[in-house]
């Protein structure tokens, strides 16, 4: 039995605000060939199941509900008549932008496409993946998952909750739980510092009397058939538990909100490298990955704290992906983008110019590896000074950004590395 | 009445079982937990052990060696994946090399084939990323792999394809003989039956001493585990073991039916033939043993941690056939740790002989061979996938996207004879939610077919019955408006 292949211009891998910002890009960039895949049999990806409010601040200048979110996305997809399908899920994506997928309608088909763009998002990682100790019983979620369960089914995973991780998903659900009727015990993190953004644990935790325990973790989960309680203990320097510093907590329900993972299966299967500092494809600055024409933006690309950057960023790959099938590549020199002290998870990796003069700016976002308050970010081309900001603070948890600006790049011609660090003291030259 | 009731829904139980089958009679299967194989028989290396390690003249390496013959064809017939890539025993110091020709002498009694002692050049060559400090390696080309659970569940099938009841969920609380049959006292009312087998794993002891006037000791074996995620290429394509020690055979590195990676197990003597809870200590000691084999072992790629609980017999056989000093009627497969698995289609095939003979039950004559278990979308080629497609369009719809499991595939496992009725049960029959995401975004969708497959309210789901329940109830108000 043979296999339907459909020749096209640009395939997108999702259609979550990543997928749907490329699509919308890419089309007013003028591809009109061009088609959006999504497992899900509805559009939006998770923002569907986030129906709190705080979305769109930045780029709407509003606030609004992750579904009125992503309702201005999928209402521009429709105006513009760009074909979705939902429901279908891509088994294969080959370094030749041959793609496989499977659904309902069609059964097993296959595109060739011109370029290709990766918007698969992100995963949660799930208990496992800490190896925390105890038995396996019910009642431990991801807190996506419990968020699902409330927001799309309708149902509540469970009463009295601990949860494991200061993560947005996890801050979000303490306080969804508890307007919910159920009891929300503690929050408890590893790191001495939250990963989620500081108005969320205002806004989540504080304004309901959650307490939160920084430098804990949970030690030991109990319980045979649905959890009956878990052990928090104290840790030390070395993130190792403390003896004699456990506390119990009598609950049914544990959410995890440790972390998300870019989801790159279909990436490396394409021949996609990744990087383990992101987790996600080495880019350049038109979000092209080492894959020619195979293009990632969005979580599958490196995890953002707002859907407002994913928006940005993502059209920005469907206008070079569109570029790219009109055959415009750069043709400048390419500058290395480098991780340095205090740094890490630098997107993008690699800068490709164009020849002349600059003209647009390059936005550089990354990490800090820890808290840092009156601190210095300091970019350098090749050792020599390019820019120097004070920021007051920065957080692991808040992803920064720096803009490379025309008259930077335009400053050191024959830069071949550039790398950002963060240093305590002013720096010298 | 029962001819013949099986306690225990093992892989010895179930293989009991389906041999009996091949008899006329009426049999039963029971067992406290709500579905097969959520013993020992879930949570074990799935290693079928070529037989080198087995003391010659014991029943341990007579049925292992039989029951790993017997392997390959049992799986093709139940349509489990089995493979065979061989095995390394890895010796690190010249006292090691000792034991290794003592591991290859023993293979040469006991008829294992094949087996010989490399050196650190061909062990490197096979297997680039063991640890180059290691000297010699018993070479065992015989070793092979399944996956414990599927094959379980694949012969609960056949068996009850073949009219075996299997009473799960009813934990047996007690054995009686009233002087011309068996009652066997569950939580759920009695069976009464002519012959009882007694293949209740850790539980074992007591039903076993409850019914002889000479007692066992079954002491419970916990050994912990770690999963790693299935990477292209293989990081091993073989077995790793490391000399055995009095305990076992100690932590191996090796691949799975499936391609991912396990490391384990511990071996730690419990008070609780029940607790399979992992502890900080023995994950920890799991990881650091197999660093000896792989320097270079990385946590990244974990998925998840399980323990499970071997039967370890006091004197350390395995025992089976009548039990000694009770009335008659009473059979056994007892102090079944490893190489158990391996040994299971030996054991029953003779322990089901043996039960059918005494009961003087004929050849059943409607006996009918296993239908195999469909191959999964996830092993599928394209053309295959097409095809499957055609037949059923329930196919198009990915469940697990981590493994590729589709509705088509979830449906089925739930309509098998024994079939799935948790998500625990959905996933070891179909992998939905064994992948790296650990079932986060496939078991609202599992839950939603189980429902509707079984007629339940989603409260009424759980993860492996009891009170594993996984929703508490429907939110108090307007739930859907926020829909």
């Amino acid at each position: 039995m043979s296999v339907r292949e459909i020749a096209v211009d640009l395939l997108i891998v999702g259609a979550g605000p990543a997928g749907l910002a490329a699509a919308i890009a890419a089309r007013e960039a003028g591809i009109y060939d061009l088609v959006v895949l999504e497992r899900e049999d509805w559009q939006g990806g998770i923002l569907q199941q986030c129906i709190h409010n705080g979305f769109g601040l930045h780029r709407f200048k509003e606030e609004l509900t992750g579904p009125e979110y992503a309702k201005r996305d999928i209402d521009s997809v429709r105006v513009l008549d760009i074909p979705v399908k939902t429901g279908t899920t891509v088994l294969s994506v080959s370094s030749e932008r041959r793609v496989t997928a499977i659904n309902r309608e069609n059964g097993l088909h296959a595109y060739q496409a011109k370029a290709v763009i990766l918007a698969m998002g992100c995963r949660e990682r799930p208990r496992g993946a800490l190896a925390i100790p105890g038995t396996r019983c019910a009642g431990i979620f991801s807190a996506g998952t419990a968020q699902r369960y409330v927001n799309l089914e309708g149902y509540m995973p469970g009463h009295r909750v601990v949860i494991l991780g200061s993560g947005d998903i996890g801050l979000i659900m303490a306080r969804r739980m508890t307007l919910q009727g159920a009891k929300v015990l503690a929050c408890v993190e590893l790191m001495p510092y939250s990963s989620g953004l500081t108005r969320n644990i205002v806004q989540c935790l504080e304004d309901y009397d959650i307490p939160l325990y920084l430098s804990h973790t949970v030690v030991d989960i109990h319980g045979r058939e649905r959890l009956t309680g878990v052990t928090v203990a104290r840790v030390d320097d070395n993130l190792q538990p403390v003896e004699g510093s456990e506390i119990e907590f009598e609950c049914d329900t544990l959410l995890l909100s440790v972390g998300l993972i870019p989801e790159n299966e279909l990436s490396l299967g394409a021949g996609v490298t990744i990087s383990p500092a992101t987790n996600g494809p080495y880019v350049d600055n038109r979000f092209e990955t080492n894959v020619p024409g195979v293009f990632a933006c969005g979580n599958v690309l490196h995890v953002h704290d707002l859907v407002d950057y994913v928006s940005a960023e993502s059209a920005l790959a469907g206008q070079a992906a569109a570029a790219y099938i009109r055959g415009e590549v750069p043709t400048g020199r390419e500058i290395a983008v480098q991780d340095g002290e205090g740094v890490r998870g630098t997107v993008p990796q690699r800068v490709k110019l164009s020849s002349g003069e600059q003209t647009t700016g390059i936005d550089l976002m990354f990490r800090p590896t820890r808290v840092y308050s009156n601190a210095w970010l300091v970019v350098r081309a090749g050792g020599k000074l390019m820019l120097a900001q004070r920021k007051m603070i920065m957080t692991p948890g808040e992803m920064a950004v720096v803009t490379l600006t025309p008259a930077m790049l335009n400053k050191f011609p024959d830069a071949q590395a550039i790398t950002l660090e963060i240093k305590q003291t002013r720096p010298s030259d | 009445m029962y001819d013949a009731v099986i306690i225990g829904a093992g892989v010895i139980g179930c293989a009991v079982a389906q041999r009996l089958a091949l008899y006329k009679g009426k049999f039963a299967v029971v067992d406290r937990a709500h579905d097969v194989s959520e013993g020992a028989s879930k949570a074990n290396s799935g290693i079928i052990h070529a037989g080198y390690d087995a003391k010659p003249g014991t029943e341990k390496a007579r049925l292992n060696l039989k029951g790993a013959r017997m392997f390959p064809q049992m799986c093709a017939k139940l349509g489990v994946l089995y493979g065979k890539p061989g095995a390394l025993v890895l010796a690190f110091n010249e006292e090691d090399k000792a034991t290794l020709e003592a591991l290859l002498q023993q293979s040469k009694e006991n008829g294992v084939p094949g087996c010989m002692i490399i050196d650190r050049k061909r062990i490197l060559r096979m297997e680039p990323l063991v640890n180059p400090e290691v000297l010699y390696a018993l070479y065992v080309p015989e070793s092979g792999l399944v996956s414990p659970y599927e094959f379980t569940c694949a012969l609960a099938d056949s068996a009850a394809e073949n009219g075996v009841d299997f009473l799960l969920g009813r934990h047996v609380t007690g054995l009686e003989h009233n002087g011309s049959h068996w009652m066997v006292r569950t939580e759920h009312g009695d069976l009464a039956c002519r012959a009882v087998i007694n293949c209740a794993g850790a539980g074992a002891e007591p039903l076993h001493n409850s019914i002889s006037t000479k007692p066992v000791r079954i002491i419970a074996r916990r050994g912990q585990y770690y999963l790693l995620d299935h990477e292209y290429p293989l990081r091993f394509t073989m077995t790793l073991f490391q000399v055995p020690t009095l305990m076992g055979k100690g932590v191996l590195v090796s691949p799975t039916t499936h391609g991912n990676l396990l490391i384990g197990p511990t071996a730690e003597d419990i008070p609780d033939g029940w607790d399979a809870a992992t502890t900080r200590q023995g994950l920890f000691e799991a990881l650091d043993k197999a660093r000896l084999t792989w320097p270079s072992l990385s946590t990244r790629t974990v998925i998840t941690n399980f323990s499970g609980i071997r039967a370890h017999e006091a004197n350390g056989d395995f025992v089976i056939g009548a039990v000694e000093g009770a009335p008659e009627g009473a059979f056994e497969a007892i102090g079944i740790e490893s190489p158990g698995l391996s040994a299971a289609p030996a054991i029953g095939e003779e322990l089901g002989d043996w039960v059918a003979y005494w009961l003087g039950a004929a050849r059943n004559p409607s006996y009918r061979e296993p239908t195999p278990i469909p191959k999964a979308f996830g092993q599928m080629s394209d053309n295959e996938r097409a095809a499957a497609f055609e037949n059923n369009p329930d196919y198009g719809r990915m469940i697990c996207r981590c493994e590729q499991v589709t509705e088509a595939e979830v449906r089925h496992a739930i309509r098998r004879p024994v079939g799935a009725t948790t998500l625990d049960g959905v996933k070891r029959r179909t992998r939905a939610g064994m992948g790296r995401c650990q079932g986060g975004f496939c078991s609202p969708r599992v839950m939603q077919i189980l429902c509707e497959e079984l007629n339940l309210d989603p409260t009424q789901v759980t993860k492996f019955g009891g009170d594993s329940w996984i929703l508490s109830g429907e939110l108090a108000d307007g739930a859907e408006d926020l829909a």
